[in-house]
């Protein structure tokens, strides 16, 4: 099987390592990935923000690049969640403002095929044991596009479950969210950090070494908290939990 | 006082003063989770709950689409049972008809149940204007009146309260309004609602004018629906000889079969109950038995502009059960007072700026106090997607757009303020519509990581004030796809 990979911009800017992971989890699982270097953005700062027509040329790129791909998979639930809840809506609003239906027409076919990380590994390949191995107590934060756009449900519990070596802890308050939500990140700093402090309180309570999560803009913000409240709490995405093995370990 | 909200700060100042006030954010919290469990176990008793969702949804929905029709049918159907209707089509001439009426009946006092359309209009304040005083009698409504507060809950208007304050409330306050409080009064709560029984039976025994909202109208019938779980409301709507109840026009039904749908989810959403204690019911006037007079002020004051609207008319839906302000986390840190509004919470957020208009800096801050994490729209019990309105909202305030105010069709200007913000948007949209020149920017900011501030500056240091950034990495994971083609090369 064949599959593209859609990364997203801040994976690719700023994560290349969760790239690097799903490639080589994907690879492991007999997985052909490809990523088309043309990708960029899916719109979804832009849509959330209420710049609906900036975002309309970019759901109309992510369509071309991604259009002939049987299955595109990405590990950012948002990001997910953007292509198959919101850009039916894009295409809905561009025809009920008169200008006909040729962007809902464009961007039907990615809609179906796109897949996050977790679902595509449980759904697509009906695997729950993906072979990994990572000796560490880990806590799993179910972000919430994830967890209420794409209804994820216990998908990511269920693979992080068959990790050996790995100790699962229940996060207290787990679809709660963690106050990143984009640019009310900015926009409301306070009420956001203070939603990240107690985020990262109940991580702690867990005992857990690892804070996990399929997104790494939640956990650009948790960590990022983490990192400024002094804990000995790491942020890493699901991704690279699912990408270690024995021979190869993640941090 | 339940006073103006009006000089109100944006929502992100207005905040400040709740995210740094540990009490309040102790009270909120507590008081949130609470009913948070208690709700969701109520709901979960009910092996239907998805179909009764839907159906309350359904049941809105068409009663919005013919609305025309169903108010006309009820103020036949009103004025048919002995009852006189209103029509008000903003703040003003409702306050204007209610003080009429109540000065006609040669009053100077009338007692209340709690209603937040009369919040909305600021009726009190219209009322004292005019020398009438009027008593909230809701309990919670009380504690507020006394302590010159405002309500900063739909169903617990009084909830960043705690039992401490509010007998020092009653100590100092009750004595001005009427019954002084029992000397020696302590926190318990049994003592406390003695107190304000007491003080508030003097009231009923002698008030001749009551002030309602309503929960529902039904068209069929012209029948009004009072729930509530005191046992106060009941008083002021059957004690007085007039009854004067303001209500907004969504609040009516079709049928009685209708109502049912709602007598389940309201009390289950609400207050986690089966059943509210108190369901009141009238129609019209009956000899000998309740208020001699009765008359219904159907309120406007925005709703028929909301109506125009496709995306943002679900709000109009809302039953106030006050299950979204339950569940938001932004609310529970923010509290109901940054809101600005007598409608706190995700849908004060989606429902002020619409009835009022995003011109205030107020109300257009609001549909950006979310961080869109859809709690809200997955308990609400008539499924108004409110993430949904929130980001269409977003776009009138960042990019204008047509609107119907007044009932005029215009085309409002983007709100000042976010000029910076759209020139960024257009610029990133302009980059990742050309790979390329993101790839540039990538290498730019790989090549200069060891120059990145810890801290950043304009709208960004909010992010650095209390989080560190992530470090740019070497190599964007293109690059490194172009070098190995994804490994292949070995050249990992």
């Amino acid at each position: 099987m064949r599959v593209a990979l859609f990364l997203t911009c801040v994976n690719d800017t700023l994560y290349p390592d969760t790239g690097r992971a799903v490639v080589r989890l994907l690879s492991r699982l007999g997985v052909e990935v490809d990523f088309p270097s043309g990708q960029t953005c899916c719109g979804q700062a832009h849509y959330n923000t209420g710049y609906r027509h900036q975002a309309e040329p970019l759901a109309r790129h992510f369509a071309e690049v991604f259009g002939g791909y049987e299955a595109i998979v990405t590990p950012s639930g948002s990001c997910g969640a953007m292509v198959r809840e919101l850009y039916p809506r894009l295409g809905e609003r561009a025809s009920a403002e008169g200008r006909g239906d040729t962007l809902a027409r464009t961007l039907s076919p990615v809609v179906p095929r796109t897949y996050e990380l977790t679902e595509f590994l449980v759904d697509v390949l009906g695997v729950t044991d993906v072979g990994a191995y990572y000796p560490h107590k880990v806590t799993y934060h179910p972000t919430c596009h994830g967890l209420r756009g794409l209804g994820l449900g216990d998908r990511p519990r269920r693979l992080l479950a068959a990790v050996r070596g790995l100790e699962l802890a229940e996060l207290p308050g787990a679809e709660e969210c963690c106050g990143f939500g984009g640019t009310f990140a900015l926009k409301n700093a306070e009420v956001s950090a203070a939603m990240g402090a107690d985020k990262v309180r109940n991580a702690e309570s867990t005992g857990a070494e690892v804070l996990c999560a399929a997104d790494n803009s939640c956990l650009m913000h948790i960590g990022g908290m983490m990192s400024r409240l002094r804990t000995e709490l790491r942020p890493v995405h699901i991704a690279e939990i699912l990408a270690s093995t024995e021979e190869e370990p993640a941090a | 006082m339940s006073g103006t909200f009006v000089g109100m700060p944006a929502f992100p100042e207005a905040a400040h003063r709740a995210v740094r006030d540990p009490v309040l954010r102790a009270n909120l919290r507590h008081a949130t989770h609470t009913i948070r469990a208690k709700r969701a176990t109520a709901v979960g008793e009910l092996s239907d709950w998805v179909e009764l969702r839907e159906a309350g949804r359904r049941i809105k929905d068409h009663t919005l689409r013919h609305l025309d029709r169903y108010l006309l049918r009820l103020e036949e159907s009103v004025t048919a049972a002995g009852g006189t209707v209103h029509w008000a089509a903003d703040a003003a001439e409702a306050n204007r008809i209610v003080t009429r009426l109540v000065k006609e009946t040669g009053e100077s006092e009338v007692v209340k149940v709690k209603s937040m359309a009369t919040q909305e209009i600021g009726l009190n304040e219209a009322l004292e204007a005019e020398g009438i005083r009027a008593y909230e009698t809701d309990l919670a409504e009380l504690i507020v009146q006394l302590g010159r507060d405002r309500p900063s809950h739909i169903l617990v208007p009084a909830i960043h309260r705690n039992r401490g304050e509010i007998r020092d409330v009653f100590v100092r306050e009750m004595g001005a309004w009427g019954r002084p409080a029992p000397a020696g009064l302590t926190d318990t709560p049994a003592e406390l609602a003695e107190a304000a029984r007491l003080h508030l039976r003097e009231k009923f025994l002698r008030a001749k004018v009551g002030v309602s909202g309503a929960n529902f109208m039904v068209a069929e019938t012209g029948t009004l629906v009072v729930v509530e779980s005191e046992g106060n409301g009941r008083m002021c709507l059957t004690l007085p000889e007039t009854l004067i109840s303001v209500v907004g026009i969504e609040k009516v039904v079709p049928t009685w079969r209708d109502l049912e749908v709602f007598l389940q989810t309201l009390p289950r959403s609400s207050t986690a109950e089966r059943m509210n204690p108190y369901t009141s019911m009238w129609t019209g006037t009956t000899d000998g038995d309740g208020p001699r007079t009765f008359h219904l002020v159907l309120l406007d004051n925005g709703r028929t502009d909301t109506l125009a609207d496709r995306v943002g008319r679900q709000a109009l839906a809302c039953i106030r059960c006050s299950a979204c302000l339950n569940v938001c986390p932004v609310y529970e840190r923010a509290g109901g007072h940054a809101y600005g509004s007598v409608y706190p919470g995700p849908i004060g957020a989606i429902l002020s700026p619409q009835l009022r208009g995003t011109a205030d800096e107020i109300d257009a801050s609001l549909p950006f106090a979310s961080s869109l994490c859809g709690a809200c729209y997955e308990v609400c019990p008539v499924a108004i997607d409110i993430p949904e309105v929130l980001v269409h909202l977003r776009e009138r305030v960042v990019e204008g757009g047509p609107a119907v105010r007044q009932g005029n069709r215009v085309v409002l200007k983007p709100a000042r303020g976010h000029a910076a913000e759209r020139a960024a948007m257009r610029a990133a949209r302009w980059a990742f519509a050309r790979p390329g020149t993101l790839r540039t920017g990538q290498r730019l900011a790989a090549r200069t990581r060891r120059l990145h501030p810890r801290t950043l500056p304009g709208p960004g240091r909010a992010w650095s004030g209390t989080r560190d950034l992530p470090a740019v990495p070497a190599e964007p994971f293109r690059d490194w796809w172009q070098r190995t083609r994804g490994g292949k090369d070995g050249a990992e």
